[in-house]
């Protein structure tokens, strides 16, 4: 394929890194040749490409080598570094007002995803158990006062609307609502706009003046291209933001805009939004970022949603197997089932280490199929399930018949089962590593 | 305002960041070496072109300089432009009626408002036109048409929030029929192409405007974000497998970005640009170009 993802590029480049004894200069060169092209590949904007490069080049040809790492390994625990370095090196968390509301300033371009997240974030305020009221701003797109009434009323927050009058106005009004109706926390919902449009840049100046917000938030659709860093330049210059929020990284997109707006204006990325669902928005942890470029997987996420959906004794249950290698067709029927609980499939197959969605290429992760699967599995014998590998030529057939589906089907999901037995020995073998303090890569196991 | 200067005017930020560092880059160059070909390659790249692309007309550029013994930047200038220019395909998009127009892309590219305008231009050419709204997913999608409806004066169809999109499009070609309109423009709700779900909708869609419509002309516009990068491409890819694309709309190019990607999506696709979305205005819908596209950004 030719469009991989940047994690695949740099596994790629790393490969060829990977056994040799020492690294040359010319070496670290052809390594970062891909990895610029990767990162350009990527939408990393163009300036900070050049920047990354030469801190990984000095540090990569420099005296930093340590005893314990490969030369390749070293390579990669620099570009990680970097990576973190270079998208905050900490987790950003919302600024509260201490004593009156506070007041959260959604901003963007049109289509970035601005009604959908004020929901969101909404929605995730409120389970933090604030009273958040969303206000509608938009008066230029039409029904976008609608839009939000909707998102409300499903989420179950009240709206604040006043037609079509001036969006300062309704933003000021809406604060002393708030402060009558015992609402702790304002979203204001503002029209999209062009960064250059400079009559509608000045209304959000306006507003900001008006009712003097502790967060103003840039909404960014993560498969924003080179032009990301003016969009997010021009917003910060004229409203001095205090953080982002990127929109649609459930798709397949690269994401370099993240890597560079980042970088440019030196805001922290809070939020991001992973699906269509209103409850699909999360934290934004910079190093978990970093290594799932990397091709690490993003073990941290994967286990805070385990414990955030799954039932905390079935949980154990599952860790201690997954620790023991023990892990059996019942455990795998029982995953699903809790998996379905934690988000879509993409999701967490995006989280997993080294566990691309692209190298699953002929198991295809269909969210029906999980009832054929579920089919399958009740239809084989216990000992079938607690052993897989007795199922020959005639049980594949029986349980085929059973769960009316095909054996091509069966042949499947037991190709299915024994690769996130290998997934989960990865998974496990990680956490270990991390417990003796040691840097390990998952797909030099491979 | 003439079609080519509106479009100049719209592509101005694309010419002042791109064409600017050419001409900066070419003045101070009197002669042609590797250095000149390198940096344009850079600006091709953070124009959105992608190195993929950009490493193919540099390529070609490069033949080009030592067959034709490019001598002189401006030379060089005009022999990138016309190599630009040769990666778009010819547009063919002609409506006969009956004609059935599904209107598809990832969320927020700008469906909706382009099917305001591209409305509002058919029935400006006396076109009878009926709007589908089949976003039933995203909140209030189907009020947002509606206001369009009204605004350039042309039914649309409509249901409940929720409801099967298909079943939407099934009432819009019955009401076309009884209606005799020329055009159905179909609305879809925004769908990223990683969501295989979401797609076995779409193809839905055109199905039923197989069956229901044989008569029918049935074409896929995708709408595109000129602020998108290389994603793009996997964008177009992976919707032309799906619903048999037969050109791009690209839209917001009012603004910085520099849309770019339209190139690489050409290149490799070969997809024409068929219009592009210039504002917020009924008429902010232009016929795309390429010979105009390239000249207004140089």
């Amino acid at each position: 394929m030719a469009f991989e993802a940047l994690t695949q590029k740099l596994e790629a480049v790393f490969k060829k890194l990977r056994g040799k004894g020492k690294l040359t200069e010319a070496d670290v060169k052809q390594a970062m040749r891909e990895v610029k092209l990767a990162l350009l590949e990527a939408d990393v904007n163009y300036k900070v490409v050049k920047d990354f490069i030469q801190r990984v080049t000095e540090r990569a040809v420099g005296q930093e080598v340590m005893e314990s790492l490969t030369p390749a390994q070293q390579v990669i625990k620099i570009v990680n570094d970097e990576l973190t370095r270079l998208m905050g090196s900490k987790e950003s968390r919302l600024n509260f007002s201490p004593s009156k509301v506070t007041v959260i300033m959604m901003v963007g371009l049109q289509g970035s995803g601005k009604t959908t997240t004020a929901g969101k974030l909404g929605l995730y305020l409120s389970k933090k158990g604030r009273r958040p009221l969303l206000v509608a701003a938009d008066i230029y797109r039409p029904a976008a006062i609608k839009q939000l009434q909707v998102v409300g009323e499903k989420i179950g927050l009240p709206v604040f609307t006043m037609g079509e009058q001036n969006p300062v106005n309704i933003s000021r009004a809406a604060l002393e609502y708030a402060s009558r109706h015992n609402n702790d926390v304002v979203i204001i919902d503002t029209a999209g706009r062009l960064h250059i449009d400079d009559e509608l840049m000045q209304e959000l100046i306006n507003i900001k003046d008006a009712v003097n917000p502790d967060e103003i938030l840039l909404v960014v659709d993560s498969m924003t291209g080179q032009d990301a860093v003016n969009v997010a330049e021009a917003f910060h210059n004229k409203l001095q933001l205090t953080g982002l929020i990127l929109t649609k990284l459930d798709g397949d997109t690269r994401g370099g805009a993240a890597l560079s707006i980042k970088a440019v204006t030196g805001c922290p990325i809070k939020f991001v939004g992973m699906g269509e669902k209103l409850t699909d928005l999360e934290p934004f942890y910079p190093e978990r970022m970093a290594s799932r470029i990397l091709g690490m997987g993003d073990v941290l996420s994967l286990i805070e949603k385990a414990t955030a959906a799954i039932d905390h004794n079935k949980a154990r249950e599952l860790e201690e197997k997954i620790r023991k290698e023990d892990f059996t067709l019942n455990d795998f029927l029982e995953q699903l089932k809790q998996v379905r609980k934690m988000g879509s499939l993409d999701q967490i197959l995006n989280m997993i280490p080294g566990f691309s969605p692209q190298k699953l290429q002929g198991v295809e992760f269909n969210e029906k199929e999980l009832v054929h699967i579920e089919a399958i599995i009740n239809s084989m014998t216990k000992e079938e399930r607690l052993n897989p590998s007795i199922i020959n030529g005639s049980r594949r057939r029986r349980i085929a018949m059973g769960s009316g589906t095909s054996v091509q089907d069966v042949n499947r999901l037991l190709r299915q089962f024994e690769q996130t037995k290998k997934m989960m020995k990865q998974l496990s073998e990680l956490e270990k590593g991390k417990k003796k303090g040691r840097f390990k890569l998952p797909f030099f196991n491979l | 305002m003439g079609f080519f200067d509106r479009l100049k005017q719209s592509l101005a930020k694309t010419r002042d960041s791109l064409a600017g560092k050419v001409e900066s880059l070419l003045k101070f160059s009197t002669k042609i070496d590797e250095d000149t070909l390198e940096e344009l390659e850079e600006i091709l790249i953070t124009a959105d072109i992608g190195v993929d692309t950009t490493e193919k007309l540099i390529s070609r550029l490069r033949e080009k300089v030592k067959a034709e013994k490019i001598k002189s930047p401006e030379e060089l200038k005009e022999a990138l432009k016309n190599e630009i220019i040769n990666v778009f395909p010819e547009p063919k998009f002609d409506i006969i009626p009956p004609a059935i127009i599904l209107i598809v892309g990832v969320n927020g590219v700008g469906k909706t408002t382009t099917i305001g305008k591209l409305a509002y231009k058919f029935k400006s050419k006396g076109k009878k036109v009926i709007l589908a709204a089949a976003d039933t997913f995203r909140a209030a999608a189907t009020e947002q048409l509606s206001i369009w409806g009204q605004r350039v004066g042309v039914d649309v169809i409509k249901h409940q929030e929720g409801s099967d999109p298909a079943s939407v499009l099934f009432d819009a070609i019955q009401a076309g029929k009884a209606r005799r309109a020329d055009i159905i423009i179909c609305d879809t709700a925004g769908r990223l192409h990683t969501k295989k779900n979401l797609m076995e909708e779409l193809k839905k869609l055109y199905r039923v405007s197989e069956k229901e419509y044989p008569e029918a002309r049935i074409s896929s516009l995708l709408v595109l974000d000129a602020t998108t990068g290389q994603n793009a491409i996997a964008q177009a890819r992976i919707f032309k497998e799906a619903v048999n694309i037969s050109g791009i709309i690209l839209t917001k190019l009012d603004g910085t970005a520099k849309g770019g990607v339209a190139v690489a999506i050409a290149s490799e696709l070969n997809l024409p640009v068929l219009f592009v979305g210039v504002g917020e205005g009924v008429d902010d819908l232009q016929e795309f170009d390429p010979n105009a596209f390239v000249d207004a950004i140089f």
